[in-house]
């Protein structure tokens, strides 16, 4: 694996607001295509690890590429070159499914031929051809997961950001939600997810798991295993988020 | 105790019954209707049809007693941002007819945790001390009945696991505890439990009668290339459905229909040779999973 | 429920009040600065108006009523113009703000019929502006009517077309004319603006729905949420008097207790309008645009602060009788300006009375005891 091109290379990240560091020095490597997962307690730095990688927040110090482009110079080019999608669904629920894809898929400056290509294509491939007429907050949250997902790769980014993608979804359609995640992971994109269900853990290539500010742990889900011997990566996250010691 | 009730719409007709003491699970995805069914419960919505019964109160007529009765903390409740700990708790003790220092002793244990920060503006709280600080207020007028509203949506698994021992001691003092949860896996935390899915039951019983009601059985399959595997799993003649569950694949079959043996070598026959395959017990969530497709059909 | 309940909820709602200072500190502000900003900076006042004439020079009844226009302390002449179509010109030029233009034979026609033509043309670019001046001039002009009647022993019941008699306000003071309308202004603003963001605050954070669980009445519950914003609003009414009163000298020539009443049924039927709000809406947001836009703008449209209600299309006019803040405003000139007594103030108060009433009583029966 570590012969493989690095999507995100992070050196000595810290981000301080005022006394209060949120995130503490921290290295890691996420390689192409994979699935990294990133786990924290609530208030562990998450969130604003996460910001900066994104190129929406300047870290206090550190180096860092995400995507071939400089964290502190080529912010632009990052936002240009990741997808994101976030727990909160993020389409515009008053817009139809298909003027969703269109605006998105403006917004990321694809010409029209572009457009009308893409959204066929994702509309067949999410089952959706029927639905896309009807306005995006009227469908079920299942499928208002997997549009946003699928809107989040429109211009097909070389790394897509996922936060906590599947919260409050039932366990099918969170499975199968998984399984996108995999069918996209083989075409080499690579994916950074993080989650609040476990098992989803287990999914992923590689799991960082963050504690106050710092990652605690990184490593496959079955190294981690071995190494805190524990049966589920719940277990591990347990042992490993249970030390933390600062508040949020 | 008993409540049953039904309505159309978000709910559509709803019956369960949740006894004296327990702590009764109310499990399902998001939009299942559960915020629905409480609001329900703790009067603050009429249903369209049915009736419901709480500690033998009717939810309609008896309102205002049922309010005295029982405790509530909604989905999205935080407090007021801008009062201190003890200013919160002060002024719901007092909303709900008492003062904290008679009630100091149902709510000690949780706020002893968080007594240390009782001066603290409630917004600088973390996470966990808010949800813990939010029981407090629920708990403050002793009430028999606790409602949880989804209290652990969003909290890491830390929290929720304390969150949950903290439920354990609440019931051991007597009170009646209904909780929401879209969390499968808390499901076996619970005395009984009602599975909700699109406004309907589709199961109900203890943790240990649902699984028993599972009609398949269970293989956890593990093997190289996970992903593949999955779907090639799924072609093989018997297997009811295949889902990944953690680092194993959970493959429903028919008993009747095939076996392990059979299934191993038709694997094996698809380029999986080095596969293996563990009997197991169901879990609530295949038992959901079994249920909802169930439903779905009908 | 007990005192002790409804007690701690309003010190809740203190509490709430006095740990968001930027807040308190722009409900202070805010009757300060406005007054100011009336006062000073779009200020309608107006002083020595010029004014043009237009007419026989050589008749003594003109030159005598303009002698008196003239010697006028707020007034001033602009000259003599030779026909009245030199009246536009003057006024795009802006050399004149009024026009005082006297009839053929004026003189003649005024002591033989009793009956002359004279023509009070103001500038209507500025409305409000030219509303004071005609009315002062004309004021002028009957004074000197009045004067000349007498000098001819009452001869003959004169008329000079006589226009309004500005007697309430000689010095033509602007402040007179919108320190009620920015009384109406802000404590509409803060009783609805403020309870209904206080109470859709509530909603989205969740804890109205564990005070609708609790024992507590939801009628005490929103009549303790109300009465830090009366608190408020009675502070405000008392600033907003002081300086009227002693920076922009507005006397205050009516019963003080009678203006409170007034008041107090304003302040009211305000809380009322902002309880009905926060019961339509979700958010914050919301809440705040509707106050905004739904309430103030119209009040401050329609309460003739800005542009004289008469001036409006009769169903326009209609439309202003509904808001609450018209009659208000009307109060509030009666009383503190005019210095009227309960009696000629009944029609005015009891109307507000009523929409009090009814937004009350609407208010009440919405919010009830559950959700939606």
């Amino acid at each position: 694996m570590g012969k493989e091109l690095n999507v995100i290379e992070i050196r000595n990240l810290t981000k301080k607001f005022g006394d209060f560091t949120a995130v503490d020095n921290i290295s890691f490597d996420v390689h192409r295509g994979e699935i990294f997962g990133f786990l924290g307690a609530n208030g562990a730095g998450k969130t604003t690890a996460m910001r900066i990688l994104c190129g929406l927040s300047r870290p206090t110090a550190g180096t860092g590429t995400v995507a071939g482009y400089d964290i502190w110079k080529e912010q632009e080019k990052i936002k240009r070159h990741i997808g994101y999608m976030s727990q909160k669904f993020s389409l515009y629920p008053d817009l139809t499914v298909k003027e969703n894809i269109r605006l998105f898929g403006g917004i990321y400056g694809l010409d029209d031929r572009e457009i009308n290509g893409k959204t066929s294509k994702m509309l067949s491939m999410l089952g959706m051809v029927q639905e896309k007429d009807k306005f995006a907050g009227e469908l079920p949250l299942g499928w208002k997961q997997k549009l946003s997902f699928c809107i989040a790769l429109i211009h097909e980014p070389r790394i897509i950001f996922l936060d906590e993608p599947t919260g409050g979804v039932d366990p099918e359609t969170r499975r199968r939600f998984w399984e996108l995640i995999y069918d996209t992971a083989e075409k080499g994109t690579t994916i950074f997810v993080t989650t609040h269900y476990m098992d989803e853990a287990e999914y992923c290539d590689r799991v960082s798991i963050m504690v106050d500010g710092r990652i605690a742990a990184l490593d496959t889900p079955e190294k981690l295993k071995c190494r805190f011997t524990a049966e589920t990566m719940d277990d591990v996250f347990r042992t490993v988020a249970g030390k933390a010691e600062r508040e949020e | 105790m008993s409540k049953s009730y039904r309505q159309v719409h978000a709910i559509k007709g709803i019956s369960l019954d949740v006894g004296k003491g327990e702590i009764f699970g109310l499990i399902g995805p998001d939009g299942a209707g559960k915020t629905t069914l409480f609001r329900i419960m703790t009067t603050l919505m009429l249903a369209d049809s049915g009736y419901g019964r709480i500690c033998g109160l009717d939810i309609v007529k008896d309102y205002f007693k049922i309010r005295r009765l029982i405790g509530y903390m909604p989905g999205r409740f935080s407090l007021y941002q801008d009062l201190s700990v003890k200013e919160n708790l002060d002024f719901f003790a007092t909303m709900f007819g008492t003062t904290l220092r008679e009630s100091y002793g149902t709510i000690k244990e949780i706020y002893s945790q968080i007594e240390p920060f009782r001066d603290r503006r409630a917004g600088k709280l973390s996470g966990g001390m808010k949800q813990k600080l939010a029981l407090c207020c629920a708990l403050v007028h002793k009430p028999s009945v606790l409602f949880l509203d989804e209290p652990t949506t969003g909290v890491d698994a830390v929290s929720r696991k304390d969150f949950w021992t903290m439920l354990g001691r609440i019931r051991q003092s007597g009170v009646t505890v209904f909780v929401s949860t879209p969390y499968m896996d808390e499901a076996s935390l619970c005395d009984r439990l009602a599975l909700i899915k699109d406004g309907e039951i589709i199961g109900t019983g203890t943790p240990e009668q649902i699984i028993r009601q599972y009609p398949y059985r269970i293989l956890a399959v593990k093997g190289r290339n996970m992903y593949p595997l999955l779907k090639a799993l799924r072609m093989i003649e018997g297997v009811e459905s295949c889902f990944s569950f953690g680092d194993a694949h959970h493959l429903a079959y028919r008993p009747d229909r095939t076996c392990r043996q059979t299934i191993l070598a038709e694997a094996a026959g698809m380029g999986f040779p080095d596969c293996t395959a563990k009997e197991i017990a169901p879990g609530i969530e295949d038992c959901f999973m079994q249920l909802s497709k169930k439903w779905g059909k009908n | 429920m007990t005192m002790k309940e409804f007690l701690a909820s309003i010190k809740k709602e203190f509490l709430h009040i006095f740990r968001d200072r930027r807040t308190i500190l722009i409900v202070m502000i805010m009757p300060v600065v406005q007054i100011i900003l009336f006062g000073f900076a779009v200020s309608t006042e107006v002083t020595r108006a010029r004014i043009a004439f237009c007419g026989d020079i050589s008749d003594p009844v003109v030159r005598r009523t303009i002698d008196r226009i003239e010697s006028n302390r707020y007034l001033e002449s602009a000259g003599m113009l030779q026909s009245p179509s030199g009246i536009t010109e003057m006024f795009r030029r802006n050399k004149a703000d009024a026009a005082v233009c006297f009839g053929r034979n004026f003189g003649e026609e005024y002591l033989s019929s009793g009956n002359a033509a004279i023509k009070i043309i103001g500038d209507g670019s500025d409305p409000n502006t030219a509303r004071i001046i005609t009315s002062y001039v004309s004021g002028v002009i009957q004074q000197e009517q009045q004067d000349i009647s007498i000098s001819m022993e009452g001869e003959r019941k004169s008329s000079m077309n006589p226009v309004v008699h500005l007697m309430y306000n000689p010095a033509m003071k602007s402040s007179y004319n919108f320190v009620p309308g920015v009384m109406g202004l802000i404590l509409m603003l803060i009783c609805s603006m403020m309870t209904a963001v206080s109470i859709v605050r509530e909603k989205e954070t969740g804890t109205l729905e564990l005070l609708l669980v609790s024992p507590v009445k939801p009628l005490w519950v929103i009549l303790s949420k109300l009465m830090p914003y009366l608190a408020l609003s009675a502070v405000n009414f008392i600033s907003i008097l002081l300086l009227a009163h002693y920076v922009m000298e507005v006397p205050v020539n009516g019963s003080i207790a009678l203006l409170s009443l007034s008041a107090l049924v304003f302040v009211v039927a305000s809380l009322a309008i902002g309880i009905l709000v926060s019961v339509i809406s979700s958010s914050q947001k919301t809440a705040m645009l509707i106050c905004g836009m739904g309430l103030t703008m119209p009040t401050m449209i329609f309460s003739g602060i800005i542009f004289p209600c008469e001036s409006m299309p009769e169903v326009l006019q209609w439309f202003s009788d509904i808001i609450p803040a018209k009659w208000f405003i009307i109060l509030v000139k009666k009383i503190m300006i005019q210095g009227d007594g309960f009696a000629s103030v009944i029609k005015e108060l009891s109307i507000l009375a009523g929409m009090a009433g009814v937004l009350l009583s609407a208010s009440i029966f919405s919010f009830r005891t559950r959700l939606q």
